[in-house]
């Protein structure tokens, strides 16, 4: 358990390092991105449960950007790999229920089902590059600053921006608590149903205490209800670039199945 | 009960969005009208304490396993109904981006799953009047019975909406082959059981703070009048654990319709193909299945092969050989710029090395 709290809190560390990164993925505008990737999400989930082929092709988008974004691909799947089999079991009934023949390779039918469960582990798989993508390349509050262009409540960027920050904070106690209390408990699984309710309780009182702190010292320091958010760039020529490429290839990849048309003239 | 972006079709999935988002801009109205920002920080705090709360686990008792908090009751209980919405849609959001708990095109779905029915559902419906009414007054510990009521309770039904909504929205895309009444049969027991666990920590956790802060507590009107004597956490557990059997009792009285419903769509229900399709019949279900499904696929090719050719044909299922093929080329492409990336990034930090 010390063990979990302290690796969530290395990945939080290891993926604000990734995106403070300088490549030129990082430096497009996080608006654009954040646009990009909820499109890309959006054609993925909407190629039909048949189409592997299809689907296939969409592939490129993360994997041209990783390279771009100079993010080895391993590092993704390596942060995904307790989310992964999760998005992979929803399919896993779908064979044993759809039996439509669908493809013929010599004697080997493959049914409806077997396609259909391919079909949505890749949508799984590529939907979560894609998001991975987004945070490994944009830092939160550069997002933040995005959500509040386009509108979204001060309230909700705000609270998001502190929780982000205070998730650190509160993943450092409760691991030390954890500790501590593992070492007086040796050989125990998790926290005795004893002290269930102190537990956790303990670290809301001081943690409510804090806040009240937080909140005062905030004040201090003029806060008024917004935070002002650093250089959010203006938007570039190159992310304007990038949103039109990205969007004209998701378009193209969604009407033709380029997969099929590559193949096709390999085949004949 | 986190939800991924493959299991949503994107119709289903904007619609999600469209109802989280309007109950997130009215309590963001709300949250800023009354409480002019120094709720905030306090919002904030406490979603991160969820969030670190979640990856505690509690021994269950007598088992050899273990549990963990969800944390829409506490936060309601504790915030009050739209901010707690509020801190959960950023601890999902949170959780969505950095932790790939949960997709960004599911998030609107996770939002009302998870944050709706137990912010406003638990705190409407189930907290506040459980907390006004006068139940068990005659007891020695009437808001503490109260407190531990509302909370299993609030828990326990919330979250069997939650996962309710959860088979709507999959079954509403169109995505799984699983049929309604399998999925649900699935669903809801097993949320019953997280539903009580939660329930008892998300007690012992308002308990506490009732003992040592119980101005914290939301529609705790009352100045406590209870002497000394405290029930004790065990005993407490007991009650619950009583009531909850009775409550469980009854919620699965109305799911032993579900596997009726699923022997219904597996065996019985031929004119929308489920029987014949599944190759099942009842007698040969569970124990010569495999067999079963093999014939069926020895009959489906037989009786389907004339109809299904290799490359260019026509067939309405979309993929053909030439599919796979090109398929096959793109994943090869997708390794070589992969490789050819690791190359000139190890090139790159070669050159650096050498300087």
């Amino acid at each position: 358990m010390v063990d979990q709290l302290s690796r969530a809190q290395d990945e939080f560390r290891e993926l604000d390092e990734m995106a403070a990164g300088r490549s030129v993925i990082h430096r497009l505008h996080p608006l654009c991105k954040l646009i990009v990737t909820i499109a890309y999400i959006f054609c993925v989930v909407s190629f039909h449960k048949y189409d592997f082929s299809g689907l296939a092709v969409m592939l490129l988008y993360p994997v041209v950007l990783f390279q771009a974004a100079k993010i080895p691909m391993h590092v993704c799947f390596y942060k995904l790999r307790m989310v992964l089999p999760l998005v992979c079991a929803v399919g896993l009934a779908n064979p044993f229920l759809d039996h439509r023949p669908v493809i013929l390779i010599g004697n080997l039918v493959i049914t409806g089902g077997v396609v259909s469960m391919l079909t949505l582990m890749l949508k799984g798989c590529l939907a979560l590059m894609a998001s991975f993508l987004l945070v490994a390349t944009t830092p939160i509050d550069r997002l933040c600053g995005a959500l509040r262009k386009v509108h979204v409540p001060k309230t909700l960027t705000t609270l998001l921006l502190l929780v982000y920050r205070y998730i650190g904070v509160m993943l450092g106690e409760a691991s030390a608590m954890v500790q501590a209390y593992s070492l007086r408990a040796p050989g125990q699984k998790g926290i005795h149903v004893k002290a269930w309710g102190s537990f956790l309780g303990q670290l809301l009182l001081r943690s409510a205490d804090r806040a009240q702190e937080l909140y005062s010292s905030m004040l201090l320091r003029g806060f008024c209800g917004e935070f002002f958010y650093s250089e959010v760039p203006a938007c570039g020529v190159g992310s304007v670039l990038f949103t039109g490429g990205s969007m004209a290839f998701f378009v193209c990849a969604r009407l033709v199945n380029i997969a099929q048309l590559i193949g096709t003239w390999v085949v004949k | 009960m986190h939800m991924a972006d493959a299991l949503l079709s994107p119709a289903v999935a904007a619609t999600m969005y469209a109802a989280s988002g309007v109950t997130a801009g009215i309590s963001v109205k709300i949250v800023q009208k009354d409480e002019n920002m120094a709720k905030l920080p306090m919002m904030a705090v406490t979603a991160a304490l969820v969030f670190a709360g979640q990856m505690i686990n509690y021994t269950i008792p007598g088992t050899g396993s273990s549990g963990h908090l969800c944390g829409g009751m506490l936060l309601s209980a504790l915030l009050g109904p739209q901010a707690g919405f509020l801190s959960m849609v950023v601890i999902l959001a949170i959780q969505a981006l950095f932790f790939a708990d949960g997709g960004l095109l599911a998030l609107g779905a996770n939002c009302w799953n998870m944050a709706f029915y137990g912010c406003f559902i638990g705190y409407y419906l189930i907290w506040r009047p459980i907390m006004r009414s006068h139940a068990f007054e005659r007891k020695k510990h009437a808001a503490r019975i109260r407190i531990a009521l509302a909370s299993v309770l609030g828990c326990v039904l919330t979250l069997q909406m939650g996962a309710f909504s959860v088979v709507l929205e999959t079954t509403a895309s169109g995505i799984t082959e699983l049929p309604f009444g399998m999925f649900a049969g699935i669903m809801q027991p097993i949320h019953l059981a997280i539903g009580l666990i939660e329930g008892l920590i998300t007690t012992a956790v308002l308990l506490f703070v009732y003992d040592a802060r119980p101005e914290l507590l939301m529609e705790l009107e009352e100045v406590r009048t209870e002497g000394k004597h405290r029930c004790s956490l065990r005993k407490t557990i007991v009650i619950l654990a009583v009531a909850a059997a009775v409550t469980g009792g009854c919620v699965s009285l109305f799911a032993s319709e579900n596997p009726d419903g699923l022997e219904w769509s597996m065996f019985g229900n031929s004119e929308a193909g489920y029987g014949e399709n599944m190759g099942l019949d009842e007698e040969s279900y569970g124990i010569e299945s495999k067999s079963a499904e093999l014939s069926g696929e020895i009959q489906e090719r037989t009786a389907f092969l004339p109809d299904y050719a290799f490359s260019g044909s026509d067939s309405g299922a979309g993929t053909s050989v030439a599919g796979l093929a090109g398929s096959a080329i793109v994943a090869g492409a997708a390794v070589l710029i992969c490789t050819m990336g690791g190359f000139f990034r190890r090139k790159k930090s070669n050159c650096r090395r050498a300087e």
